[in-house]
């Protein structure tokens, strides 16, 4: 999976990255990273703290550019769309988001529409309505933002998120929805719905990448995983029930972990 | 802050205040003139044959102190917005940054040394001069305090305002140096600077002062909305497509221009720029598309205002504009640091 990876990407139209490295000073936040990543699919990148989840994740959205190596996006390197062009189809969920000033959250949601200005749809204000009613911040829509709890918070940054990807491209092009950790602050009923969310945003063709803890959640709602700081050193990428193995689990986390099978068929697990 | 106004009661109620503090402004004053004679004089402008005592004194003295009043309040108020907008920060103000104090210790140089440093050029560009002296002095400030205080997530509040203070200090100390250098007649220009007044108002100064501040209110207004999205901070308005470095140069040379302007033909006249965004914060929420032009408008109204008082609490004596506006600016600042002190 690593550097014996094929530099060509399968799929015209995706993500990838290919031995990407992070390094600030003698420091290295990510090493040797070669993902490829499909467009109408949940990932879940998972992995301990310190593995570089965020900095993956960062590279992947252009914020943030790697030492070496190279992010592809259509084929065509990142860096080479532009900023104003990647931002009508590409969001990035932060994982903290602190905010300037008294913004209610319904202004900080259709900051979201912000990159599509220049070409207005007539249903802008609906957009931002609907948004919001998907991940349950309706009623706090004239709230200020600062005011919220973090979970609130983190659901009126998603919406925000969710309104910048609304429309689907007119000239075809993929939708990519980049999250860390959306569900970290989440309740239980927010984090399944969340996720039952992007799963609905990834059937209608939207590549969905996300940061995820929670390895119950990512086995049941990801299609593939992305699995950071194991000891092959680089990535583990593959279908959630593939790569999500006890043994792996165990080598990467150091946790003992014990499968179980849920009513509905799915394997979760049980840690400790 | 839970009521807010729509964008177009605010922008109406800041208009009508600044044409009600215009109207007190024209009428009030050593020579007073009824609401009944500015209206003679206002409707007999163009024709030029009325030689009366008020509308000389209305064209001469009144008209150009009003239009200095405007413009001045109007490139602070405006000023303060942008630079809150780019560091984050609603107390980042032109003058307690620095930024004044920077322009005024530039132009000061310029009057005191400019004759025997550059001999040929005060006298021939004149007021020129002078403006883009105090043009370069705010700039340079403004570039410092941002590299000093910028961080991660925003600007370091407590770095600024100690920047701040360190700016401050200087330009007092250089003052207070130029000050025993100078000859009587640059004395007096120079106590100006520390103080502040609308007292300079000449037609040819006025006029520079206002085109420099409105080139810097239009060029303003396509930073508002990407200001809005730098309020989720650098690297997510990056993400939205906002050319993040492109949109603070820009706030920057216009904010020096504005604030140079200014404080080189009225010297240092403090905290409008604090006072007037936040309040139309209050009424009006924080989208810099209202806040920039509500607070162009009523930082007008309120150096008019203040410069009417000025003139006439303590008439024939003119009270110093600069220390009336800390009188209200002070206490406002006090107010907002206890209110702001868990985030400093």
């Amino acid at each position: 999976m690593t550097a014996s990876a094929v530099n060509m990407p399968r799929d015209p139209m995706a993500l990838s990255c290919a031995g990407v490295a992070v390094r600030i000073g003698e420091k290295t936040l990510l090493a040797d990273a070669t993902v490829e990543l499909a467009a109408g699919r949940v990932t879940a990148i998972l992995g301990p703290n310190g593995a570089g989840k965020s900095t993956l994740l960062s590279v992947l959205a252009g914020q943030r550019a790697p030492t070496q190596g190279r992010v592809t996006l259509d084929g065509r390197p990142l860096e080479a769309h532009g900023m104003p062009a990647l931002a009508l189809r590409r969001a990035l969920m932060p994982q903290e988001s602190a905010v300037a000033f008294d913004f209610t959250a319904q202004e900080i949601v259709a900051l979201g529409r912000y990159p599509h200005r220049r070409a207005p749809g007539r249903d802008e204000d609906a957009i931002v309505e609907e948004a919001m009613a998907l991940t349950d911040v309706s009623a706090l829509a004239g709230r200020v933002l600062n005011t919220l709890s973090g979970g609130e918070k983190s659901r009126a940054h998603m919406a925000r998120a969710l309104a910048q990807l609304w429309h689907s491209r007119p000239d075809g092009a993929s939708r990519w929805l980049l999250l860390d950790e959306p569900t970290a602050a989440l309740d239980l009923a927010h984090q399944h719905s969340a996720m039952r969310l992007l799963r609905e945003w990834a059937g209608r063709g939207v590549g969905v990448v996300t940061v995820l803890h929670d390895l119950n959640l990512a086995r049941r709602y990801a299609d593939e995983v992305v699995v950071l700081g194991g000891d092959a050193g680089g990535p583990v990428q593959g279908p959630a029930a593939e790569v999500l193995q006890p043994a792996l689990i165990e080598r990467v986390w150091r946790t003992p972990c014990q499968p179980v099978t849920s009513a509905d068929g799915t394997v979760q697990y049980l840690f400790g | 802050m839970s009521q807010r106004f729509s964008a177009r009661a605010v922008l109406g109620g800041s208009a009508l205040l600044l044409v009600a503090a215009i109207v007190l402004g024209a009428v009030s004053g050593a020579y007073a003139i009824s609401l009944s004679q500015l209206w003679n004089v206002l409707t007999t402008l163009g024709q030029g044959a009325d030689k009366s005592p008020e509308h000389l004194v209305f064209l001469n003295i009144r008209l150009p102190r009003l239009l200095l009043g405007v413009a001045a309040g109007a490139g602070l108020g405006m000023a303060g917005t942008l630079m809150q907008g780019l560091f984050r920060n609603p107390l980042a103000d032109p003058g307690l940054v620095g930024i004044s104090s920077g322009a005024a210790l530039a132009a000061g140089v310029t009057i005191v040394l400019g004759a025997s440093l550059w001999p040929s050029l005060p006298r021939t560009l004149g007021s020129w001069t002078l403006v883009l002296m105090a043009f370069g002095g705010g700039l340079c400030v403004t570039l410092l305090i941002y590299g000093l205080s910028r961080s991660e997530g925003g600007t370091r509040m407590a770095l600024m305002l100690l920047a701040g203070i360190a700016v401050n200090a200087l330009a007092g100390a250089g003052l207070g140096f130029l000050s025993v250098m100078a000859t009587d007649e640059q004395l007096r220009s120079l106590q100006f600077w520390l103080l502040g007044s609308l007292g300079g108002a000449r037609w040819s100064a006025v006029l520079l002062v206002a085109a420099a501040v409105l080139a810097a209110c239009v060029a303003a207004r396509s930073l508002a909305a990407p200001l809005n999205a730098i309020a989720l901070g650098e690297a997510q308005a990056a993400l939205l497509g906002v050319d993040v470095e492109r949109i603070k140069r820009r706030a920057v040379v216009v904010t020096a221009v504005a604030v140079g302007a200014v404080t080189a033909t009225t010297g240092i006249i403090g905290f409008i720029g604090l006072i007037a965004p936040h309040w139309v914060r209050m009424v009006a929420g924080p989208d810099h598309r209202v806040v920039l032009p509500a607070s162009a408008l009523l930082g007008a109204a309120l150096v008019l205002c203040a410069d009417t008082v000025a003139r006439t609490a303590m008439a024939p004596a003119e009270l110093p504009l600069g220390v009336l506006t800390a009188f209200i600016g002070v206490p406002m600042f006090l107010w907002m640091l206890r209110r702001f002190r868990g985030r400093i």
